[in-house]
């Protein structure tokens, strides 16, 4: 059971006890801050004051993320099946057209993630944009998803609302207009 | 030692889940903004349900933290430009590369070398915000 795909309510359950556990504990669920925790470490509060902060303050949000990081590696390594990630076959014949290998197993697809992309200038300028997009994004939103729709919308915050609903906006644009011409 | 061992543990649990019910997953991405499936609908739904649950909990009962002290949720700033323009944003970069700020460090731990790709793009766009900041409509 555990070696299969998690069901939805299972996952969301757990995910917004994780929220609630952290609330427990005095903190807040928000993954996007740590970037900014990452850049204050890298030095960069000498030059623009955004991250001249006491990241010491946030280190039990990086510790988090390190848990997060060995809960992804075991995951991985020693609770998977290779049947894993079984999408709708409709959603795979989509992406067939779009040169994106079918999942069989794998979490990501090797197009964009597998270590052959590396001699692809296209492939590194997507992964490096995309991340462009999530760091510039998040911190101009004062959150992701973590910190907008699941810690935001259930403390029944409007301006996470608007946030969520840009999420999908920009998703919706990218996934269905942007990613096949960049694909194609 | 004990203090920030609970939070390792709340991380790696966090990771587990979001591996296994394969959130983390491009492909679940792709397929949620095709709506082609319900299964990253449910995930972020049920979430939010338990959590608005929690939180009224929380607030009628007035339950305290940890440490004993009431457990106060600041509220988000208002605004409007910054949410709307950072969400679009936000979200063109998530249905691109398939992943938000958890996932990244998940993959990465998971062994998704390539993402680190993504988290560099991340860190440099968190630090253009920096820069821009008092430029930018909020």
């Amino acid at each position: 059971m555990i070696f299969q795909t998690w069901p939805w309510y299972v996952s969301g359950l757990i995910i917004g006890l994780i929220m609630l556990c952290l609330i427990y504990f005095g903190k807040t669920f928000g993954m996007s801050s740590n970037l900014r925790s990452l850049c204050s470490i890298a030095g960069l509060g000498k030059k623009v004051s955004f991250f001249d902060f006491d990241w010491k303050a946030q280190r039990w949000n990086l510790v988090v993320v390190l848990g997060a990081m060995l809960g992804g590696f075991v995951a991985v390594n020693f609770m998977s099946d290779p049947s894993n990630v079984s999408i709708n076959p409709q959603t795979i014949e989509q992406l067939a057209e779009m040169g994106i290998d079918a999942p069989n197993g794998k979490l990501m697809p090797q197009a964009l993630f597998g270590t052959e992309i590396l001699q692809s200038p296209k492939i590194i300028a997507i992964l490096l944009i995309g991340g462009l997009l999530i760091g510039f994004g998040s911190r101009y939103a004062g959150g992701c998803t973590s910190g907008h729709a699941i810690s935001g919308l259930s403390n029944l915050q409007i301006p996470s609302l608007k946030a969520v609903i840009g999420f999908f906006v920009g998703g919706l644009i990218m996934a269905h207009f942007l990613l096949p011409l960049l694909l194609s | 030692m004990k203090n920030i061992l609970k939070y390792l543990v709340v991380g790696f649990i966090f990771g587990i889940v979001l591996t296994k019910s394969e959130a983390v997953s491009w492909y679940r991405i792709y397929e949620m903004f095709q709506f082609q499936s319900f299964h990253m609908y449910g995930i972020i739904s049920v979430a939010i349900l338990v959590g608005v649950i929690g939180i009224q909990l929380i607030k009628r009962k007035n339950i305290k933290d940890i440490k004993g002290e009431p457990i106060v949720i600041e509220d988000k700033e208002k605004g409007s430009a910054r949410y709307w323009i950072g969400g679009i944003l936000f979200g063109l970069g998530w249905a691109l590369v398939g992943s938000c700020p958890g996932p990244i460090f998940i993959l990465i731990g998971a062994g998704f070398w390539t993402v680190f790709i993504v988290l560099f793009g991340a860190l440099l766009g968190t630090y253009l915000y920096g820069l821009l900041k008092n430029k930018l409509p909020h």
